[in-house]
């Protein structure tokens, strides 16, 4: 392995921590104000102009604030949690080619910091492996309401795994790959060629697997809110509850990403006006994380499992046999 | 008008049982009617009506400090010392009926002989901490002197918070400007009251 490898993958993976986490709190703030709007209020509006500052005072307030460790918890477990939620959330974009390639200096840039054979895989399988952050901390909390929202939590990802899974299944049929770059190269030649048209089954369950495996509104049940309080996170104080949130915003900026790329031509051909595509998709994506929240209900855990086991899942197989027949034939 | 028709409590024609369905108790039937509301669209619906409410931009938002509502006329917050129209002094008597009537005991007064043998209110405070801004003062004095302002904002570093006599009085220049507000509310007599007077007939 060269030098001017190692130093660019370094590179690489400080800016994309970088431009995440701070866009992890930008997240925030177009999430109150997304969500203010939609309820006919202002949202943040004291802290610099329109509150755009609002992210640095809450950052600055997160940061600062006492970090309380509760007598009865089981220590260790419970400061490595919110680490884990934020380093899965990271690791999995890894394997996300946020932009076409392009030229800088004369030295061609692959935005992706490394592109592995299994890319797909990779993304859902570090996702999956952010469940123990809910998971512990909410076993380690010494809380009841903690135990019952980590239960809840686990409950859900777990069974939205099948899903995301199954549903992801059919279209890697049709391309071959696990890459997301060949799915790209795959969706190059236009509108016409994206997978959502022979796919659409498979996008639709996605998206809703999607929902479940970032914890957002309709299935919002790791942090309850008919609890009032924070689900797993109730214990938690100061940044490693900002850790939390920050590998929250960051696995729903991920899944924009792998949305788009997987089922909506990603960034096409890979000029200009694909990148800006690809942008262009995702942050529609991210805003119908918020728009949802504004709009829906949270759903109870039973529906949601019933909805999981006895609707989708069988939708997804169905998906999958009818999609081999069709290659097959 | 007669009452009977507020009297009526029995179900009118305007009352009518919104038409729900049975629900399913086979199987065939669940699967129905979970079918018919995937394909309803009704979360669409929900998620129409929030972009509507976001692109028309309707936002009711008071921003407090900067904005505030507007209060009515009878509002009963921290209490105001009136002056009379004409001679500029205080319209306060001394007579100590507000004192007297305050239920929660929070007015204090004390008064003395001036050199022209008139009353005067020498001591006056109200503690801010008790009152419970009943408005029986204000209905209770003869003369119109203390009524009620439109003041909320209070802040103080303990809770039992005075205000005096010399802080509640309209200051001169104010009056002099013509800006004193009469108390429209609570207490206050109603307007054109004195063409309701009848004389005292003096027949008996």
């Amino acid at each position: 392995m060269d030098t001017a490898y190692l130093i660019e993958t370094v590179i690489k993976v400080v800016v994309i921590l970088l431009i995440f986490s701070a866009l992890a709190g930008i997240g925030t703030y177009f999430e109150r104000k997304v969500l203010a709007f939609m309820q006919r209020r202002l949202g943040p509006m004291y802290v610099g102009p329109y509150g755009l500052l609002q992210v640095a005072a809450d950052g600055i307030k997160l940061f600062t604030k006492e970090d309380i460790i509760p007598t009865n918890v089981v220590s260790r477990i419970f400061k490595i949690a919110p680490v884990i939620t934020a380093a899965t959330a990271f690791m999995a974009a890894a394997a996300i080619p946020f932009l076409p390639q392009f030229t800088l200096f004369g030295y061609t840039v692959h935005p992706i910091v490394a592109d592995i054979n299994i890319g797909i895989l990779y993304i859902l399988g570090i996702m999956g492996v952010g469940l123990y952050g809910p998971l512990l901390g909410g076993m380690a909390s010494a809380n009841k309401f903690s135990l019952l929202s980590a239960a809840r939590g686990a409950a859900v990802f777990i069974s939205y795994e099948v899903v995301t899974g199954l549903s992801i299944l059919a279209p890697i049929m049709m391309v071959g790959s696990l890459s997301l770059i060949d799915f790209n190269e795959y969706q190059a030649g236009g509108i016409g060629d994206w997978i959502i048209w022979s796919q659409p089954v498979a996008f639709v369950l996605f998206w809703i697997a999607a929902f479940a495996e970032t914890g957002r509104t309709p299935f919002h049940l790791i942090a309850n809110d008919h609890e009032i309080i924070d689900g797993f996170g109730t214990e938690y104080s100061g940044m490693r509850w900002g850790l939390f949130f920050i590998g929250e915003y960051a696995n729903m900026f991920f899944i924009s990403f792998v949305i788009p790329l997987l089922f909506l031509g990603g960034y096409g051909d890979g000029s200009l006006l694909g990148a800006l595509g690809l942008l262009a998709k995702m942050s529609f994506f991210f805003f119908f994380f918020l728009w949802t929240r504004a709009a829906w209900p949270d759903v109870r855990p039973d529906q949601l499992m019933w909805l999981c086991w006895k609707v989708l899942m069988p939708i997804a197989v169905i998906n999958i046999v009818i999609t081999g027949l069709v290659m097959m034939f | 008008m007669k009452n009977e028709q507020f009297n009526n409590r029995n179900v009118s024609n305007g009352y009518f049982l919104v038409d729900i369905e049975d629900y399913p108790t086979d199987g065939w039937g669940k699967f129905k009617r979970v079918v018919k509301r995937t394909f309803r669209g009704e979360l669409f619906v929900g998620l129409w009506v929030v972009l509507r409410e976001m692109i028309k931009f309707d936002i009711h938002t008071i921003q407090y400090p900067a904005e505030k509502m507007p209060i009515g006329p009878r509002y009963r917050a921290v209490h105001e010392m009136k002056r009379l129209w004409e001679s500029g002094t205080e319209r306060c008597i001394g007579c100590g009926l507000c004192e007297k009537i305050c239920i929660s005991n929070c007015i204090q007064m004390d008064t003395r002989i001036d050199e022209n043998s008139r009353k005067e209110v020498s001591e006056y405070s109200i503690n801010l901490g008790r009152c419970i801004f009943c408005g029986y003062c204000a209905e209770v004095c003869p003369e119109l002197a203390i009524t009620h302002g439109g003041r909320y904002e209070n802040a103080s570093e303990q809770r039992e918070h005075f205000v005096m006599y010399e802080d509640m009085l309209t200051p001169i220049d104010k009056l002099k400007s013509g800006n004193q507000l009469e108390f429209e509310g609570f207490g206050a007599i109603t307007p054109h009251e004195d063409e309701r007077v009848k004389k005292t007939p003096l027949a008996y």
